[in-house]
């Protein structure tokens, strides 16, 4: 109560002193163009990556079939009529020549216009011969009746109806003649050639024709493979962190281990495909080729990446937590079982998860155990041959003709696909455990 | 042989002046030695907690009264690199003893922390939890009784009893820190050790839980670190001041903050150090 407000004078503003204020607003403004001109780059790099492996690969979700009216011709299905007594002469039938008359008769092309027919061959897929015998087996009354079969058009043709085929060429440097355009060009106008969605992509196996080969096979291989590295990498990564990190007591000995684990991580994965070979394969005489010693060779990978990753989760978690826990007289197992555990969850599912997803793209070390062959049937268990997804795409990307280049594409955006889900669910999962303390 | 009768002694004597004063000695350290590796943190801390008193260690920063306080209960067993030498006793027996179960001494003296630290649980999984691990309740009731008494022990039972299934973590500073206390009483502990547990409350929230602790003692032992002369002062009856590791001085809190026989601890007290 000495001065009513405002009474007092103002104090004088010294003079103002050079403190590089605009060197340090300089450096920050250049430090935030590094900045975006590095995360355009790299999304620059992601854009053009995905752009064309999506725009080469989309249209292989689409297959381009005819619609026939198939005669099961008994004349030519079974011709000395000894079917009652020999079931394999249904095996053994000449199919595809029912698909060409059936395409002969669409086309108004008598059987007997012989440059006519000759320029039939190669327009369906030769897929019709097991298509149309899986049909007469599955129900021999069919033989003698017409009935409407989707069947593929051949790779080419595909490829033509897609607009793959630059027609321009001179007709001998191209792979479909004039002829067949043609016949193409009317069975569309007809309606009744048109791209159906692409299942086979997903359930057939390895085939030499691109039109019916798929990655049934690779998918079922990389799921058990993948199922393998859960079922054994996760409880052994988890009970390795775990003891290294809550239970240890931390010497020279737990010091190397942890150097070492680390280590791991970095090997080159083509080492740990030869590590499969030698051990799996040739010690313990495990089947070439197999899901099972990818998954084992997988799990090894992983391994290291979960245990880090597990570590670092429990380490995450607040002392405070094991201190209330043993203060209350919980024993060390409790508190880290009951308390630490939990908490820790969210993180180790992020970890495993990413684990996983890195094995379910890995290449090289099932290169070396085998697992790049050539598969048509399922592997009903994990120790029959299969192959995994990446494989396919590398075994595709070997071949020359322009369906596979295709079915590559096709398949990579799947494998992405996969890949996105598994870590949009590590993302969900850690957004939803999540605690705060 | 020696120790062992100096030992009845002490314990006789504690009995005969139980009839007159009511104190008994209820823990007991003896030449109470810590290291850290190769540092040594306390040296020869020769101090006895009274049962139903607050103790208060009292101390600058760094001087061990934490170290101290964390032997009790042999939380420094958590630490790979700490050893405690000399000798502590719970009701006459060494702590350290191979015989000693260090799950049920911590059942026996029970502890809160600096910083309140509610498991990330509901209030009534915090409270019930010490109960369900040692099995004192047999059904659903007993462990509600429980958690219902312990948290009407703890002050805190009126304020949360319509929420006592949200998390513990959502309470204020205060609350948490009293749910931390409940959750110590539920396991009928017969001390408490405290860890400067006002630290990081507000000066209301500190006089619940001040107020709290001097209730508690009625049926606890209990052993307060604290930072705040006036803390020591308002809620303890016997104080111990700690410095550079050492014991300086013991005795009543009221001769300890006026007459005190040692001068480091006049100069604590009166603000000139630490």
């Amino acid at each position: 109560m000495t001065a009513a407000v405002g009474t007092l004078p103002v104090a004088q503003a010294p003079a103002r002193r050079d403190i590089g204020l605009k060197r340090r607003y300089a450096a920050e403004t250049r430090f935030r163009w590094y900045g975006r001109v590095a995360i355009s780059i790299g999304v620059i790099f992601l854009a053009v990556m995905l752009i064309s492996i999506v725009s080469k690969g989309y249209t292989s979700f689409m297959q381009t079939s005819v619609l026939l009216p198939i005669t099961f011709d008994a004349k030519v299905i079974d011709p000395q009529d000894k079917r009652a007594t020999d079931p394999s002469v249904l095996i053994k039938a000449n199919y595809p020549n029912l698909a060409r008359d059936a395409l002969a008769a669409r086309l108004g092309i008598s059987p007997d216009d012989k440059p006519q027919m000759a320029a039939l061959k190669g327009f369906i897929s030769d897929g019709v011969r097991t298509q149309l015998r899986d049909m007469v087996v599955a129900d021999p009354s069919i033989i003698g009746t017409t009935r409407d079969v989707w069947v593929l058009a051949s790779a080419n043709i595909d490829s033509a109806y897609k607009g793959q085929i630059d027609l321009g060429v001179a007709e001998t440097n191209r792979k479909v003649s004039d002829k067949q355009v043609g016949f193409m060009n009317k069975l569309r106008d007809e309606g009744v050639m048109a791209g159906k969605f692409n299942t086979g992509l997903f359930v057939n196996g390895a085939s030499s024709r691109p039109e019916t080969s798929g990655m049934g096979v690779a998918i079922i291989g990389s799921f058990y493979m993948m199922l393998i590295v859960l079922l054994l990498a996760l409880p052994i990564g988890v009970a390795a962190s775990i003891y290294l990190e809550e239970f240890a007591k931390k010497t020279r000995l737990t010091d190397i281990i942890e150097v070492n684990i680390n280590n791991l991580a970095a090997v080159p994965s083509i080492v740990f495909g030869l590590l499969g070979l030698a051990v799996f394969i040739n010690f313990l005489g495990l089947p070439r080729s197999a899901a099972l010693v990818g998954g084992l060779v997988l799990t090894l990978m992983t391994l290291p990446t979960i245990i880090i990753a597990t570590r670092a989760a429990l380490a995450a978690v607040p002392p405070s937590i094991r201190s209330a826990a043993l203060g209350l007289g919980a024993s060390k197992t409790q508190a880290v079982f009951q308390h630490v555990l939990p908490l820790a969850t969210p993180g180790i599912l992020t970890g495993t998860i990413i684990g996983l997803a890195r094995a379910l793209g890995e290449t090289a070390p099932l290169l070396l155990i085998g697992m790049v062959a050539f598969v048509a049937d399922y592997p009903t268990t994990p120790l029959d041959p299969a192959t995994a997804l990446p494989v396919q795409i590398y075994m595709w990307a070997n071949e020359a003709e322009r369906a596979f280049v295709e079915r590559m594409s096709g398949a990579i955006i799947i494998l992405l696909v996969f890949l996105m889900v598994m870590n949009i669910t590590a993302i969900v999962l850690r957004r939803r455990f999540e605690r705060r303390w | 042989m020696n120790i062992m009768t100096e030992q009845k002694l002490e314990q006789a004597v504690g009995a005969s002046m139980t009839a007159k004063t009511n104190e008994v000695i209820k823990m007991q350290g003896r030449k109470v030695g810590v290291f850290y590796g190769e540092k040594q943190a306390l040296f020869d801390v020769e101090l006895d907690i009274r049962q139903n008193q607050v103790t208060a260690l009292i101390g600058p920063s760094g001087c061990g009264k934490s170290t101290f306080l964390r032997c009790l209960n042999r939380m420094n067993d958590t630490i790979d690199s700490a050893r405690v030498t000399g000798k502590i006793t719970l009701d006459g027996e060494d702590v350290y003893d191979p015989k000693i179960d260090v799950v049920e001494l911590r059942a026996r003296v029970g502890m809160v922390f600096q910083k309140p630290n509610p498991f990330p649980k509901s209030i009534y999984e915090n409270v019930a939890y010490g109960p369900k691990i040692h099995g004192l309740a047999r059904t659903k009731a007993d462990l509600d009784a429980i958690v219902q008494s312990s948290l009407q022990k703890a002050a805190l039972w009126n304020e949360v009893k319509d929420r006592v299934h949200e998390p513990g973590t959502g309470l204020s500073g205060g609350q948490q820190q009293r749910l931390c206390i409940a959750r110590a009483i539920a396991v009928a502990p017969e001390v408490i050790l405290m860890d400067e547990p006002c630290s990081a409350l507000d000066p209301i929230a500190t006089a619940k839980v001040e107020e709290l602790i001097d209730e508690l003692k009625q049926n606890y032992t209990i052993v307060i670190v604290t930072h705040s002369m006036q803390q020591a002062a308002r809620v303890s009856q016997r104080t111990a001041m700690f410095h550079l590791g050492y014991l300086v001085e013991e005795g009543a809190t009221d001769k300890m903050f006026t007459n005190p026989d040692d001068k480091r601890t006049q100069d604590y007290i009166t603000g000139r150090f630490g």
